[in-house]
């Protein structure tokens, strides 16, 4: 038994933001627009305030049904990957089950995990596919991050849209996943972090106080927060390593892959990367300018945006790696 | 290698400050727009370049490229 990334389909809300409405909300950045373009986004989608990133899942689900030849009732395990839910509980693969009117007798999970929701929940469904026969697992990543910025978090508002991407695993006899490499560093989880409104700092008072940083840029704890330069710093230490780590472990040299579909961070932090790694650029994959960084599903979309250029990918090896809150990081070499 | 070849490399990176803004002594926190993002690009450059990663520490102890430049050949 093997597992196999079979189809990928996509949604993204209805309401662009570009960079020219961007820059008119934000004029004082104007000035450094050629600078910030190279983070390589120009358009990202933004989530209405009556939708949940479930509804951005189910919508995406519907088109994989309609787009590949699968139905609903082949799916016998659901992966709902996202940082926006329902509800504190249940969860939310338990309503996208019933919203979909999917088989009862199925398993259903949700996955916490941001932008190495991909990683993490593919190695899942590896790991349910090689030890109890599933056939056909739909993987969801969702996110409407844009829901927890600030409103005056111009950093966070450049960089990400919100999307999601619906993912069938199929269980076939070529072997087409292979090992997976992980890491966690829980010491920076400071790094990107929502503060309060859980367990450990409910709501209070400080909680919507403005944090400034050294350079202007206005979060707090309610909201979502990311310590850019830390990110940054992260990835280009610890990535490239993790792209070694990878090949070592599945027994492959550089020359053996064909693509590098990192996470789409940016493309500013991407193209350090490629650059410390030494790999050529027609093989490492840029493709967030349309859509922005859409957290667990940017991989996803970058695999489909090779699929979707009729490119043949059969017999094709790509490294996959991502990075993101926690820390963590983690990849494997995929086969389509 | 060269503290001019360095301000010059900055400089072209940067590209959206006028040629001659930044010099070797200038604060580079008081030109009006520095940003995260110039942050960014000094230590992706630094890093391309030079094969030293800097570190957030090393950037908030450094007030000009001089500075900056002394850490890199330091760390090197």
């Amino acid at each position: 038994m093997a597992t196999s990334i079979k189809y990928i389909s996509e949604f993204f809300p209805e309401e662009k933001y570009t960079n020219d409405d961007f820059f008119k909300e934000f004029p004082q950045l104007e000035k450094q627009k050629k600078s910030l373009e190279k983070i390589g986004v120009e358009n990202r989608h933004i989530i209405s305030k009556s939708e949940t990133s479930l509804d951005l899942a189910i919508k995406a689900a519907k088109k994989l049904f309609k787009e590949h030849p699968v139905q609903p009732n082949d799916i016998d395990f659901i992966i709902f990957c996202s940082l926006e839910f329902e509800y504190t509980l249940p969860s939310t693969a338990a309503v996208f089950q019933d919203k979909l009117g999917l088989s009862k007798n199925i398993g259903a999970i949700d996955i916490v995990s941001s932008c190495t929701g991909f990683i993490h929940s593919l190695s899942v469904a590896k790991g349910l596919m090689d030890t109890n026969g599933h056939q056909n697992i739909l993987m969801l990543f969702p996110s409407s991050l844009t829901k927890e910025f600030h409103p005056k978090d111009y950093n966070s508002k450049f960089i990400f849209g919100d999307g999601a991407s619906a993912v069938l695993l199929k269980n076939e006899k070529e072997n087409s996943i292979g090992q997976f490499v992980f890491g966690t560093d829980g010491s920076r989880k400071d790094y990107i972090i929502i503060k309060d409104g859980r367990g450990r700092n409910p709501i209070n008072e400080s909680s919507y106080t403005n944090n400034i940083n050294e350079y202007g840029n206005v979060s707090c704890n309610a909201n979502f927060f990311m310590n850019g330069t830390g990110v940054f710093l992260f990835g280009i230490k610890t990535i490239p390593q993790l792209i070694n780590d990878i090949l070592t472990k599945n027994n492959k040299t550089h020359d053996e892959i064909d693509y590098f579909v990192l996470h789409q961070a940016n493309e500013f932090l991407l193209e350090s990367i490629r650059k410390k790694s030494n790999i050529p650029k027609e093989k490492f994959i840029i493709h967030l300018k349309d859509t922005g960084n859409t957290v667990a599903s940017t991989i996803p979309l970058a695999l489909n945006s090779l699929m979707k250029k009729g490119e043949s990918l059969s017999e094709k090896t790509v490294l996959i790696a991502a990075f993101g809150t926690g820390l963590t990081w983690g990849g494997t070499i995929v086969k389509l | 290698m060269s503290l001019d070849v360095f301000v010059k490399q900055v400089e072209e990176e940067i590209e959206d400050l006028e040629p001659g803004t930044l010099t070797a002594d200038k604060d580079y926190r008081e030109i009006e727009q520095w940003s995260s993002m110039y942050a960014l690009i000094l230590i992706a450059m630094i890093d391309t370049e030079y094969d030293v990663t800097i570190s957030g520490e090393d950037l908030k102890n450094c007030i000009t490229l001089r500075d900056l430049y002394t850490t890199v050949l330091r760390k090197k």
